[in-house]
């Protein structure tokens, strides 16, 4: 190794502690890049296989009931590869030792006994039912993990009204449920809603659909459009009560997932640019001050005829190793952090495999990034220190200019003692520095908070929407819509405080060329239970000549209060209408109308139904009101709002924190690396100062305090920028996550501020002991002795 | 030990002619040199005496190729110095200029032995690095870092160091300023008998007039101008001067 290579390797290790902390920002931008785009890959490349393997359908459509001789015309249609007719069916089931209902969603298997042509079941234990057997049954896998079910258990059934016992003879899951919320809400609650695939035998019994089925799944021809097929297969279908049929984009699952996976990519690019930005900029700035305090022996190099070229690669080298232990470091816990995200949304959504796999674009972007950085602080900071002659560059920079601070100029020096003097004008005449840390510290701050903020947005989003809007225990909805009597059957139970009716008509909302498949909820004027709210929280009545719209719509179907919409009907005299939008409603989940019920019934026509009862229950009331709501053949599913709550925070609760410490952990990752940095580099720099001082008698305590006192000040300072730049950020992404199906808002707590600022202050605290510890070795002696 | 005027006097190494510099520090304007002329021939001795402030460092500067006069020009062997890219002032310090310093200037995270390499590196046919520390007498603390030397023996490197691509001219600024009597006449011997063996011209910048005795040739800076130029009848050994 040269003399100059050996150089390289000692000064590095002179500066471990310095290059140590570069190091570990560096690592946190590289990390996160490599996390996010790690899982987002691994999951979109799971979520083809799976697709692909499960052959999941590309057209869905519903109906109430058609003959199994409908099939071969509906497979003739041109474009359609293969279709599929299948019973598709709510029912309640009782799973011993957990006394609440869960919602089933049962799915025939093919009468022959194997696996279905389109939506595969993908077996994880057991097999098939038995096409001889009524009783055997398949249970999606996400429920089964929830309740530890297993094959040989035992289940209880309502289907209709009816129960009936059946035995698991396997666990699975399937392309169609990979991402599994029960019907109408936005998060997946395992415990309270499973997925059963049986017999179709077995259900055209208990439905009453001897060869008949309710709901045909098709896959298309390549290069088929969709559209073309629906237009021919809508018709077809009308008359044995077709609703319509749909898409991807538009079944529950792959449309979560779809929106999920483009959240996740929103984040894979954002958040590590911003860490990146962030991890380059220390680096440069750091870099420029360490090559800055090495200005002598540069300019001895130069005296001895080193060329720029060669000093350029020596520093090049430096900061290139900095560079890569950071990368390397990044990578692996990259690598790390992103398997557990993935296994973490691998939880959520139910993928059978996982196909993880490191992204090789990430970590050489990774890489080239951190490089990039390192090389732009350690050129620029060379060619100040370059630039010079090597005579100037031997000797100590002139004095640097120091004039009275503002404060001074305004006649307040009076209140300052002589180091605070010191320290302000330390700052004014490097302002430039001075902003940077504070820029770099505030960027701490806001990568903090965005670590927090995930969680307050979602207790904001739960409270106003599951607490404000709603007021409900229960929710029963009836297998279809049934007469408004059937209220006051249910408001005559046992325990049932209050009860309100409810319609949910679907409908498809057509403004322009614009249309959007969703439900209108017709409620009671003077509802209690369920009220939408406007944007300032208050109850909005829903209006009885025209539509109340999530605010969501506005944008989507660019559309304003006041205008005319068609209300396009999916069910009953599917009647095609036109109807004022009345108001806006704010929402953060999901995207719907909301009209007077009695308007409502009016508007389609269908007579004065309901299709669901809210109920308010007494307190203990509830199982017994189960089992009396389970026997009632028309009631398809009851959800208590409460365990809906409850059971999102246990499934989402614990990434919810992981998150937070993993942000609050690269946020003081960077706080330190800035704060320890700089203040390292002070006391290179003012070493002489602050001995001299020291030989002049002050005390330690009181040198540090000049030292740090200034760091201090800007970590004081950085606080206000570091709230707005979290507030900044945390708009920033949540930019990319806006869709029909939820709104993230922006709502950070005083919690969250307050988290972010003593995380800062903490962070700093630990780096400034450290450099501390350094201020109390200071030789005196020495640093006298040595050159001006 | 040849005392005597050096046999090559005819052809100037170096030749200076209205050198002036003028620093900026700050907000305030230095003149250092007014006006410097000055020819330093092959194998000379040569002393810079002067007072803190008369231009000394700035007229060594100038001659190395580390700094550019603000007016005037030097000439080094026929090479135009001072028209000179950075690039030809860089070539020209590593194949023809050794530097020593007042406060020696080595890197600290570098021993003695590497010190003295990370020049050798550079030079086309330098002595070993052990040869060069061996001629300063510290042959056995090669292996020590600069924090673990005196200052003499510092000193010591940084001359090892300077001598060690055999240049053609030794520049010193103050070698023995920060030494006392007689770690400094041991930093004499050893610049002495580089000039004496290797031939090397060698310039000594000092405000110590006792050392003056020890050259072929005394020019006295004073204001940034040469004031007076001395010749030494009789050089006196550095092992026989104290002050």
């Amino acid at each position: 190794m040269s003399a100059l290579g050996r150089k390289a390797v000692r000064d590095l290790w002179h500066l471990r502690g310095q290059a140590l902390a570069i190091a570990l920002v560096i690592a946190g931008g590289v990390a996160t890049l490599v996390m996010s785009q790690s899982t987002y890959e691994s999951l979109t490349a799971t979520r083809e296989q799976f697709y692909r393997q499960g052959a999941l359908a590309d057209l869905w459509a519903p109906l109430k009931r058609a003959p199994d001789t409908l099939l071969p015309q509906l497979a003739a249609i041109p474009g359609v590869q293969t279709a599929q007719a299948r019973l598709l069916a709510l029912g309640t089931l009782g799973v011993p030792g957990f006394n609440e209902p869960v919602r089933a969603e049962v799915v025939s298997l093919p009468l022959d006994g194997g696996q279905p042509l389109l939506n595969r079941v993908q077996l994880r234990s057991g097999r098939l039912p038995d096409p001889e057997r009524d009783n055997e049954v398949v249970v999606g896998e996400a429920c089964a993990a929830a309740h530890a079910l297993r094959v040989g258990d035992r289940l209880r059934l309502t289907l209709r009204g009816r129960q009936r016992w059946l035995q698991v003879v396997g666990v699975g899951t399937s392309p169609e449920y990979v991402y599994q919320s029960p019907p109408g809400a936005v998060f997946p609650d395992f415990k309270r809603y499973a997925v059963l695939w049986m017999n179709r035998h077995a259900m055209e019994k208990a439905l009453n659909m001897d060869g008949a089925f309710d709901s045909v799944t098709l896959r298309l021809l390549p290069g088929a459009r969709a559209v073309a097929v629906i237009a021919e297969l809508d018709p077809l279908l009308a008359r044995y009560g077709g609703v319509g049929a749909y898409g991807r984009h538009e079944q529950t699952s792959a449309r979560y997932l779809e929106e999920e996976m483009r959240q996740l990519q929103t984040m894979a690019r954002l958040f590590p640019a911003i860490f990146l930005g962030v991890a380059a900029f220390l680096l440069h700035v750091v870099l420029m001050r360490l090559v800055g305090t090495q200005r002598d022996q540069i300019g001895v190099l130069k005296a001895f005829g080193y060329s720029h070229r060669a000093l350029a690669v020596h520093y090049l080298g430096m900061a290139a190793a900095i560079a890569l232990l950071g990368a390397a470091l990044g990578i692996a816990l990259g690598g790390g952090l992103g398997r557990w995200l993935a296994h973490v949304y691998q939880g959520i959504y139910r993928f059978p495999f996982l196909a993880y796999q490191l992204s090789i674009q990430a970590v050489a972007t990774g890489v080239a990034v951190s490089l990039a950085a390192a090389a732009a602080g350690a050129l620029m900071a060379l060619r100040a220190a370059a630039s010079l002659p090597p005579a100037e560059a031997m000797r100590a920079p002139a004095p640097a200019r120091f004039g009275p601070t503002v404060i001074e100029r305004l006649g307040l020096q009076r209140w300052l003692s002589q180091p605070a003097r010191m320290a302000l004008r330390d700052l004014e005449r490097r302002p430039g520095r001075a902003a940077f840390t504070v820029l770099g510290l505030a960027l701490a701050c806001a990568v903090i908070m965005v670590g927090r903020f995930q969680g307050d947005a979602v207790d904001y989003m739960v409270d106003t929407q599951l607490s404000i809007a709603q007021h409900h225990d229960l929710a029963v909805s009836f297998i279809e819509p049934a007469p408004r009597r059937v209220l006051f059957e249910l408001a005559a139970l046992p325990g049932v405080s209050a009860a309100e009716p409810v319609r949910m008509a679907p409908v498809r909302l057509v403004h322009g060329h614009r249309s959007y498949r969703t439900t209108i909820e017709g409620l009671l004027p003077d509802a209690r239970l369920r009220r939408p709210l406007d944007a300032q929280l208050r109850p909005i009545t829903p209006s009885a000549d025209g539509v109340l719209l999530t605010d969501y719509l506005q944008g989507m179907l660019a559309l304003a209060p006041g205008d005319e919409i068609e209300v396009q009907a999916l069910e009953g005299h599917r009647r095609l209408r036109r109807v004022r939008v009345a108001g806006l409603v704010h929402e953060t989940i999901g995207a719907q109308g909301y009209m007077d019920l009695d308007a409502l019934n009016r508007l389609l026509g269908d007579g004065d139904v309901v299709s669901g009862v809210l109920l308010g229950v007494l307190p203990g009331a509830e199982p017994d009101l189960y089992a009396r709501l389970d026997r009632r053949p028309w009631v398809a599913g009851i959800s208590s709002r409460l365990a809906s709550v409850r059971s999102f925070y246990a499934t989402m609760g614990e990434s919810l924190l992981v998150f937070t410490w993993v942000a609050a952990l690269l946020g003081g990752v960077i706080n330190f690396g800035l704060v320890y940095n700089a203040a390292r580099i002070s006391l290179s720099e003012r070493g002489r100062e602050l001995a001299s001082l020291r030989v002049l008698g002050m005390t330690e305590g009181e040198v540090s305090a000049l030292l740090l006192g200034q760091l201090g000040l800007l970590v004081v300072v950085s606080l206000p920028f570091g709230f707005a730049a979290g507030w900044g950020l945390c708009w920033l992404m949540v930019q990319g996550f806006q869709s029909e199906l939820f709104r993230i808002p922006i709502r950070l707590t005083t919690a969250t501020y307050a988290f972010a600022g003593l995380m800062v202050l903490g962070a700093s605290v630990v780096s400034a002991l450290l450099v501390r510890r350094r201020i109390a070795r200071l030789d005196l002696i020495a640093v006298l002795k040595t050159r001006e | 030990m040849a005392l005597a005027t050096p046999l090559s006097a005819t052809e100037p190494v170096f030749r200076a002619r209205g050198l002036t510099k003028t620093y900026r520090m700050g907000e305030v304007e230095v003149p250092a040199l007014r006006g410097v002329d000055l020819d330093l021939y092959r194998g000379e001795f040569v002393v810079l005496l002067g007072p803190s402030g008369s231009g000394k460092s700035t007229l060594l500067n100038i001659l190395g190729g580390l700094d550019l006069p603000t007016a005037g020009e030097v000439w080094y062997e026929g090479h135009h110095l001072t028209g000179a890219s950075e690039r030809e002032l860089t070539l020209f310090r590593r194949e023809h200029v050794g530097f020593v310093f007042q406060f020696y200037n080595l890197i600290p995270s570098l021993t003695a032995r590497e010190n003295v390499a990370i020049v050798t590196e550079l030079a086309g046919q330098p002595m070993t690095p052990e040869e060069a520390l061996a001629r300063v007498d510290l042959a056995d603390r090669m292996d020590h870092f600069p924090a673990q030397l005196s200052g003499g023996q510092q000193q010591r490197v940084a001359i090892a160091r300077a001598i060690a691509k055999r240049p053609a001219v030794l520049l010193c600024d103050e070698p023995t300023g920060a030494l006392d009597s007689a770690t400094g006449v041991r930093v004499l011997e050893a610049l002495e008998r580089v000039n004496a063996e290797l031939g090397t011209t060698t310039v000594v910048i000092t405000h110590n007039a006792d050392i003056a005795r020890m050259a072929h040739r005394v020019l006295y800076l004073g204001d940034g101008r040469i004031v007076r130029e001395e010749r030494n009848a009789q050089r006196m050994p550095a092992a026989e001067l104290h002050w």
